[in-house]
């Protein structure tokens, strides 16, 4: 673990009063620095039903599998010819009339099996199989990035695994206790300035919590795309962030509980575009989850573990405003095991095609280093 | 890393325990005083055998909800949606009386079980707290921790929050010195269980009961849910990858099916909730299951299923390896997982005897801290060393919730993971220090810090720890380091 240059909240103070005075500068100065794009990757734990999220409403298959979970498609958002949004989502709706929102279907890791844990374990590393690596991808990115002092941190107050390796990341969440004395924050310092593991997490802490305390600090899906944005607008601040959604595994009455969580994600989306102001231009949102759900519904008003899912890419540079999806059908031979949506893209190839292209990488090498297992080739042309 | 001597008394105390308290004192022979924690191990210790009935809680609060629903309209109550976080909210937005909207206005009784429910849980995770910390059986205790998070149920809603006591108490409890089988059983009967995997109203799509909705034309047409049995194979016994298939998973959801909770349907609310076959939820036909065939009908199908997988290898290598990792490491030495995982097979699943071995082993012994203490195990060594005053004054939900491991929530039935990783965070150690050092100043110059010190870590304690703590401004600053000192973070 590197350590991180240690900002403690006078030194914080200074360098945002430069950053004020820096707004009267010409921007041709920032604009020449590196890495001035921002990543922001939201995973949706649980496995997100992608069949509802982005509805195949033209498949003649959808309404007969989904039966009383079948969204109305005059209800829904149509987005082209094929696909709808489903209703909830109407800030992101929003986002693809403004061609600022890319949706891409039938899209899964190459894990087959049906277990959370794995599933999100290869989506955070980034392996071809679970645990076969140990850090994460987004961890990886990072250590690609030049500019920032720190270059990612995750809005959780542990670090989730795409964001574990070798770079330094932050984290933090908003507190609801008292705050300790400055007297004793110092100690603990001193306390851990010989421990090769709590050192760097307290440094971090405390940069963390100079930045989070001026974002007003309240929970709920808009405070955390604030908080998200608070981070995300540093001037020398991180690049890349991760928020963690949960929720999305909807075996139970399903119809209520995702029209719920769609609509917190949008508020979150929503809140993050507002508060990054104009550095949204610069900004990259992606939204995945782990696998998708099965393609009928079960005896319970909900849907089971499946495999191919739906991903959705927004942000001010985004070549949005459409849907790519090589539809594999819903017929009865046309699904996988003869119950899921059949994947026919690799989310891999996403991933690294947008993280390249965010940061302006060369797309195979990143996909070198993210997917070191090996991938399809990089999904190219999806933000400018 | 300056890394820190453990004595075999500070091990047995911290690594094995849960901390030390003021009145423990280790035999010098630190593994005879594990082994004789074996026989002071109560089942159900006063400040459990207290609390109320959850069961009975859940199930008058389900009773009153059906009679309300019945009074409101003609149609039969719907099944139940074990799903109750949307009723969680709409509870609190309707606590007062609306008599403005014209609807009938709610009996004080219906008003208040959401609330009594909710009670209940801050009551039981604060008992199971005092139960850690009076317990003379600490390693023991400690190991129903671990039991309660491997057969984890999430109090995500109303029905696990009403029962998530019940369940550690009734199912986990009794038989954490006794047979992984029969702690497997108890714990797949558990209504929470039940409810928290969707088991309790998943019908074979062949069985009596479908074949009946079908030709009354129901509009919701029953049938199988497969995440009890997924998670079964998956989490309790054989663990993931160990060879089984999706075919495997549906056969034994089927299986399972028929095993749900009485006092549900309309049978006029004089059925008592627990744990009930119905046969004619129940999938006809044998089944084979990784390999094995069960020919058993009805109830005994599951039951010879679940009996199947706890003697399986896979089963052994799973537990075993779960065990180490809390021991020996987020990176269990594999030939520590061996060992387990033979005695585990050949004692039969003697959980007694799998900690024996646990404690002869000298992978568990070795001298430096080996894991990073989890946000729970934290605070039950902070409570431990301040006693049983400072309890009084803390609310175990509520700074659990603080540090980011919330009691019996851990949002999935995984449970909670049990590496550094997922612990070892800057703001997860903002928040210790924060908690420290409110405790301390509730501590006031009750404890010295300076004796307590070398008392918690007998021989062990950091030169370096010693000398901030001695240095510090005042006893409540010495105390509050003491507790985030790296000795206290690890065991």
């Amino acid at each position: 673990m590197t350590v991180a240059p240690f900002l403690d909240r006078r030194d914080f103070i200074a360098r945002a009063s430069l950053a004020v005075g820096a707004a009267f500068v010409p921007r041709m100065a920032f604009a020449a620095a590196p890495s001035d794009q921002r990543l922001v990757f939201i995973i949706q734990r649980g496995a997100a039903d992608g069949l509802n999220i982005l509805v195949p409403y033209a498949d003649p298959a959808y309404r007969r599998l989904r039966g009383a979970l079948a969204i109305d498609p005059a209800e829904a958002i149509r987005l082209d010819g094929t696909f709808a949004l489903h209703p909830s989502l109407s800030g992101i709706g929003a986002l693809h009339g403004e061609k600022q929102a890319l949706f891409v279907h039938a899209i899964a890791s190459p894990y087959r099996d049906r277990s959370h844990f794995d599933g999100q374990n290869v989506l955070e590393t980034g392996g071809s199989a679970p645990y076969a690596l140990r850090d994460g991808w987004l961890n990886r990115l990072a250590s690609l990035l030049t500019g920032a002092d720190e270059k990612a941190i995750a809005l959780a107050p542990t670090i989730p695994l795409a964001l574990r390796g070798a770079a330094m990341v932050s984290s933090y969440s908003p507190s609801r206790m008292p705050e300790p004395s400055d007297d004793l924050m110092l100690r603990v310092g001193e306390l851990y300035a010989a421990d090769e593991q709590l050192h760097p997490l307290w440094s971090s802490a405390l940069d963390a919590k100079a930045i989070g305390e001026g974002s007003g600090g309240e929970r709920g899906a808009a405070a955390l795309g604030r908080l998200a944005a608070a981070f995300l607008t540093q001037p020398n601040g991180p690049r890349i962030a991760m928020l963690e959604t949960g929720g999305w595994d909807t075996h139970t009455a399903q119809a209520g509980r995702l029209a719920t969580q769609l609509k917190s994600l949008d508020v979150l989306v929503a809140a993050l575009r507002t508060s990054m102001g104009e550095q949204w231009a610069r900004t990259t949102v992606l939204i995945t989850t782990e696998f998708g759900r099965t393609a009928g519904i079960n005896g319970t008003g909900g849907t089971d573990h499946g495999t191919a899912a739906a991903a959705i890419v927004v942000g001010g540079s985004v070549l949005g405003g459409r849907v790519i999806a090589d539809w594999p059908g819903l017929a009865a031979g046309q699904l996988h095991e003869g119950r899921d949506l059949k994947p026919t893209c690799d989310l891999g190839a996403l991933i690294a095609g947008v993280a390249a292209e965010t940061f302006a990488l060369d797309p195979a090498r990143v996909a070198r280093r993210l997917f070191p297992d090996g991938m399809q080739r990089p999904l190219t042309g999806i933000v400018a | 890393m300056t890394r820190q001597t453990l004595t075999p008394a500070s091990i047995a105390l911290h690594r094995f325990g849960l901390g030390a308290s003021a009145d423990e004192v280790v035999v010098p022979d630190a593994r005879r005083y594990l082994h004789a924690q074996f026989a002071v191990y109560e089942a159900v210790p006063a400040v459990l055998g207290q609390l109320p009935d959850g069961v009975a809680l859940l199930a008058s609060h389900l009773a009153v909800r059906r009679e309300a629903r019945r009074s409101m309209s003609e149609k039969p109550a719907p099944p139940l949606q074990p799903a109750e976080q949307d009723e969680v909210m709409a509870s609190q937005q309707t606590s007062e009386p609306r008599e403005a909207s014209g609807r009938p206005q709610r009996s004080d009784a219906q008003r208040n079980y959401p609330q009594d429910i909710r009670a209940l849980y801050r009551r039981s995770a604060q008992a199971r707290m005092a139960s850690a910390i009076q317990t003379q059986a600490p390693f023991i205790e400690r190991m129903v921790h671990f039991w309660a998070n491997h057969f984890c149920v999430s109090a995500d809603n109303l029905q696990t929050l009403a029962l998530a006591g019940a369940f550690e108490r009734d199912a986990i409890r009794p038989h954490v010195l006794g047979r992984f089988a029969d702690m497997l059983l108890a714990a797949e009967q558990h209504p929470a269980m039940l409810f928290y995997l969707n088991q309790s109203d998943s019908i074979g799509p062949g069985s009596p009961a479908a074949h009946r909705a079908q030709e009354q034309n129901a509009s919701r047409r029953p049938g199988l849910n497969e995440n009890l049995a997924r998670e079964v194979m998956e989490l309790h016994t054989l663990g993931v990858r160990s060879g089984y298939t999706q075919e495997d998973v549906t056969q034994f959801a089927k299986a399972l099916t028929g095993w749900t909770v009485s006092g549900l349907v309309n049978v006029g609310g004089s059925e008592a909730m627990g744990f009930h076959f119905r046969p004619r939820w129940h999938e006809p036909g044998a089944r084979i299951i990784i390999g094995k065939t069960f020919v058993q009908n009805g109830i005994a199908q599951g039951e010879a299923a679940l009996a199947a997988f706890a003697e399986a290898p896979q089963t052994a290598l799973h537990i075993a390896t779960k065990l180490a990792r809390h021991f020996a490491g987020d990176t269990p030495p594999p030939a520590l997982v061996d060992r387990l995982a033979a005695s585990f097979t050949s004692s039969g699943g003697d959980l007694a005897t799998l900690y024996r071995a646990l404690i002869d082993s000298p992978e568990a012994w070795v001298e430096y801290p080996m894991k990073f203490r989890s946000p729970w195990e934290w605070s039950v060594a902070v409570l431990r060393l301040l006693g049983p005053d400072a309890l009084e004054q803390v609310q175990t939900a509520n700074m659990l919730d603080q540090l980011g491991q919330p009691v019996w929530k851990p949002g999935s039935p995984a449970g909670w993971d049990d590496v550094a990783a997922s612990w070892a965070a800057p703001d997860a150690l903002r928040r210790r220090v924060e908690i420290a050092q409110r405790l301390a100043s509730l501590a006031g110059d009750r404890i010295d810090a300076r004796t307590a010190g070398e008392k918690l870590l007998p021989g062990s304690l950091e030169a370096d720890t010693a000398r901030h703590v001695a240095r510090a401004e005042s006893p409540a600053t010495a105390l509050a380091l003491l507790l985030v000192s790296p000795d206290m973070l690890r065991r």
